[in-house]
């Protein structure tokens, strides 16, 4: 059944070269852990990815009961860790998924790096990676003051304190995330709940589409 | 790229029969054995990654996602902590050669040289070996640099109580939140003796706890607020007896609710 329905669309649309070009092709040895144990190292950008997926599932639902606003941002989030069925456990892989992703970046990066794996022909993966792991350093930054809590209103107020600092474009900054030149209130939240939920990820989801795209065309490294 | 008529392809595949530059070597090349990702690679990779689910679920459920009391902005005796990967930043700032008039340092050059180093790495180390030993250069400054954020992370993160931060910013419960009546008569004695220390709702603050949930009687009340008690020195209540009986009521008032 399951080949007809397949056989059905691949008649009409063609589609087997484009899964083939997804998912078909070799693992050479030196990367699959099967062969050799220290070959784990290369699971980390795949958990990466995987931890990732966690963040915009539990994210995706979060945001069933969340309400950005200063009355209510702080009352939602203690209904959903008090009175939701498993809101708790989801509200927790999202806010240790947050640190997890940040580890697990750090040990992908460090094992390109000592790799040598960004050496050409791979130049441009490596700087999308690192574009990356900003953009993962500016959810974390935003998924902070969400809750509206006491320490995410005053990091945050901290946070925008040292980019006013910035030389000429400082005061810029400020107001483009606090929507105040002054005041890190109502507005921040929403500009925060907005970048957070619509501007990031989309940059995330375009740059993982880069990072996949080369890392299929180029294929992974060889073995040093 | 050649493209179009003419264009060689290895077996069925949409691989180039003719070798380019730079473009890496068809897996087969590789020494050793291959394996396919279809299904077979991905079905070991799925295991690796339902083991790294559980233990990230158990994280998960052995500690809740913690959770402190609604933003005040007026809190002034809150000391702002940013999450911990955030911690090392934070803490070179706090560097004489990273603040006050050398605060740009400490926002610009140095994250930014790092940042930009680790961007650009490719191009600053382009020789062409890639074992860790062919490039010292390279590979020593990023072992400064991972170690400097670990230490900054550790020197910020050791200096912090976190038990008596959770336990002082514990989230009180909506329904739990005392109404305060602000026309009691005791409101107004509380307001101008006891308000600078315990707060406008009672809840305490930088310097006094809270008074909410007490459990002592009328007697005890009066006593603490004219001799003191463990820090709070004697003397606070300054008003006539009757004063110190409108405030008592007033304190023991919003603990019966």
């Amino acid at each position: 059944m399951l080949q007809k329905i397949y056989d059905w669309i691949d008649e009409r649309v063609d589609v087997t070269p484009i899964w083939r070009d997804i998912a078909d092709h070799e693992v050479p040895e030196h990367v699959n852990p099967a062969h050799h144990f220290s070959a784990f190292v290369y699971c980390f950008g795949g958990l990466t990815f995987f931890v990732v997926v966690i963040q915009i599932l539990s994210g995706m639902f979060l945001t069933m009961y969340y309400v950005p606003d200063i009355e209510n941002a702080w009352k939602s989030v203690y209904y959903l860790q008090t009175e939701v069925a498993h809101a708790q456990i989801v509200r927790g892989m999202h806010h240790w998924g947050a640190s997890v992703v940040i580890v697990m970046l750090f040990l992908h990066t460090l094992r390109v790096f000592f790799q040598g794996a960004y050496k050409k022909p791979r130049e441009l993966n490596w700087m999308v990676g690192v574009l990356i792991f900003f953009i993962m350093l500016g959810l974390g930054f935003t998924g902070y003051l969400l809750p509206w809590d006491n320490k995410a209103y005053f990091a945050t107020q901290v946070g925008i304190e040292i980019a006013e600092q910035v030389p000429l474009i400082g005061p810029e900054i400020k107001t483009l995330l606090a929507g105040d030149e002054n005041i890190v209130g109502a507005q921040t939240l929403t500009r925060f709940f907005a970048i957070h939920v619509f501007f990031l990820p989309a940059a995330l989801f375009a740059l993982l589409a880069v990072h996949f795209l080369l890392i299929r065309r180029q294929g992974i490294a060889g073995p040093l | 790229m050649h493209r179009g008529k003419g264009m060689k392809f290895v077996g069925d595949s949409r691989i180039s029969a003719e070798r380019k530059h730079n473009i890496p070597k068809d897996y087969s090349e590789y020494p050793g054995r291959t394996e396919a990702f279809w299904p077979n690679f991905l079905l070991k990779e799925w295991l690796v990654g339902s083991v790294f689910l559980v233990g990230f679920l158990s994280l998960t459920l052995a500690h809740p996602s913690p959770l402190e009391g609604v933003a005040d902005p007026t809190d002034a005796a809150y000391v702002p902590l940013p999450d911990w990967y955030f911690l090392f930043l934070y803490e070179l700032l706090k560097y004489d050669f990273a603040s006050g008039p050398y605060t740009l340092m400490g926002i610009i050059v140095i994250p930014g040289l790092a940042f930009g180093a680790l961007l650009l790495a490719p191009f600053l180390d382009n020789g062409p070996g890639r074992r860790p030993y062919q490039r010292p250069i390279a590979v020593g400054m990023m072992l400064l640099a991972v170690t400097s954020v670990i230490w900054l992370t550790y020197e910020s993160a050791a200096h912090v109580d976190w038990e008596t931060r959770a336990e002082q910013n514990k989230p009180i419960h909506p329904d739990e939140q005392v109404n305060i009546d602000t026309e009691d008569p005791g409101f107004a004695i509380y307001e101008s003796n006891c308000l600078s220390c315990h707060g406008d709702d009672l809840s305490g603050g930088g310097a006094g706890p809270s008074l909410i949930g007490i459990d002592r009687s009328a007697e005890e009340i009066a006593t603490i607020a004219t001799d003191g008690v463990g820090s709070m020195p004697a003397d606070q209540f300054t008003g006539s007896d009757e004063e110190l009986d409108q405030l008592v009521e007033f304190i023991m008032s919003v603990n019966e609710e």
